[in-house]
């Protein structure tokens, strides 16, 4: 099994628990086998810098070019440069958590409208089986 | 002394009370880790009249401040040496922890000495504490996370049962076996 995602600096991560659950950050130094430095940029994520466990956070694919303890300055520069933010609400990742967001507000109406939009899709797509098996 | 919480760092400035004979006795000043700044000045009589002779009831504290961190924003590389009584004896030690601050490390401290030593606060003096250089590391922990460059996965990523997680699954029946890698 080859690693694809290690925690080193620069690595973006998702913060899965606690206060800025659901928020993207950026590791930027390591404190040792259990925790390390973590920031938003703050301007960006709304995350300052602290230190957090790994079990609160989940890594991303994605990385920034910084070296270890860099100010928000070059950190939140370094993030507009690879265009960070866009490229993760492109992932499937982002996607599927806004669409759980969006399910789990929806209101009686909305879930009523998923019905029907959900019965249209599979009429279709048993029109298209019956055409292509018959 | 209960720790609860965070250590802090005091300052704490004491001397003999003034009499005729000697108006102005030699002030002392100790640095003390305690939770807070009542037991700070308890503890510093504790120290002081094992090492000279003043106690509370013949002795003044002039000042009790606390010392913050000058940068809580980097991560440090702290050695402390320490003196705790085991059920058998009393012995030296010194331990390193990495910490963005030095009552971080201490705080670190006394929870290691409990959970590996069963030391209780009250068994641990902490002699002496320094800042280190990555290059002055004696213990090979805290030396691997010291340098650049460091990067490691994630292999075996368990979800914590404390957090009302299932156990790695959400479900009471499920067809697939758990997996503990997570990319």
């Amino acid at each position: 099994m080859v690693f694809k995602r290690y925690v080193e600096v620069g690595r973006v991560v998702l913060i899965n628990y606690g206060p800025d659950a659901g928020k993207l950050a950026t590791i930027i130094d390591i404190v040792d086998q259990n925790k390390c430095l973590v920031d938003g940029p703050t301007n960006l994520t709304g995350v300052t810098r602290q230190v957090i466990p790994y079990g609160r956070i989940a890594l991303t694919d994605l990385t920034v070019k910084i070296s270890r303890n860099s100010r928000q300055k070059t950190l939140t520069a370094a993030w507009t440069e690879a265009d960070i933010q866009a490229k993760w609400d492109a992932s499937s990742w982002a996607k599927k958590l806004s669409s759980k967001k969006k399910r789990a507000a929806l209101s009686d109406f909305g879930r009523f409208k998923v019905m029907v939009a959900r019965k249209q899709k599979s009429s279709i797509i048993s029109k298209k089986m019956a055409e292509i098996s018959a | 002394m209960t720790v609860a919480g965070k250590m802090r760092q005091y300052q704490v400035v004491g001397r003999k009370a003034a009499t005729e004979d000697n108006a102005n006795p030699e002030a002392y000043r100790m640095i003390i880790f305690a939770p807070n700044a009542v037991i700070a000045k308890s503890k510093f009589w504790y120290y002081m009249h094992q090492f000279r002779k003043m106690k509370k009831t013949t002795g003044e504290i002039l000042d009790c401040v606390e010392l913050v961190e000058k940068n809580s924003r980097i991560i440090k590389n702290y050695g402390i040496w320490l003196r705790y009584s085991s059920r058998s004896g009393t012995h030296n030690m010194y331990r390193e922890y990495r910490d963005l601050t030095l009552t971080g490390a201490v705080s670190q401290l006394y929870n290691e000495m409990a959970g590996r030593h069963r030391t209780r606060p009250r068994s641990i003096q902490i002699i002496r504490t320094a800042t280190l250089a990555a290059s002055e590391l004696k213990r090979p922990n805290g030396m691997q996370f010291a340098k650049r460059n460091v990067k490691f996965p994630l292999p075996h990523r368990v979800a914590s049962a404390k957090r009302n997680v299932k156990a790695l699954s959400d479900k009471t029946f499920t067809t697939n076996r758990p997996t503990t890698f997570l990319g």
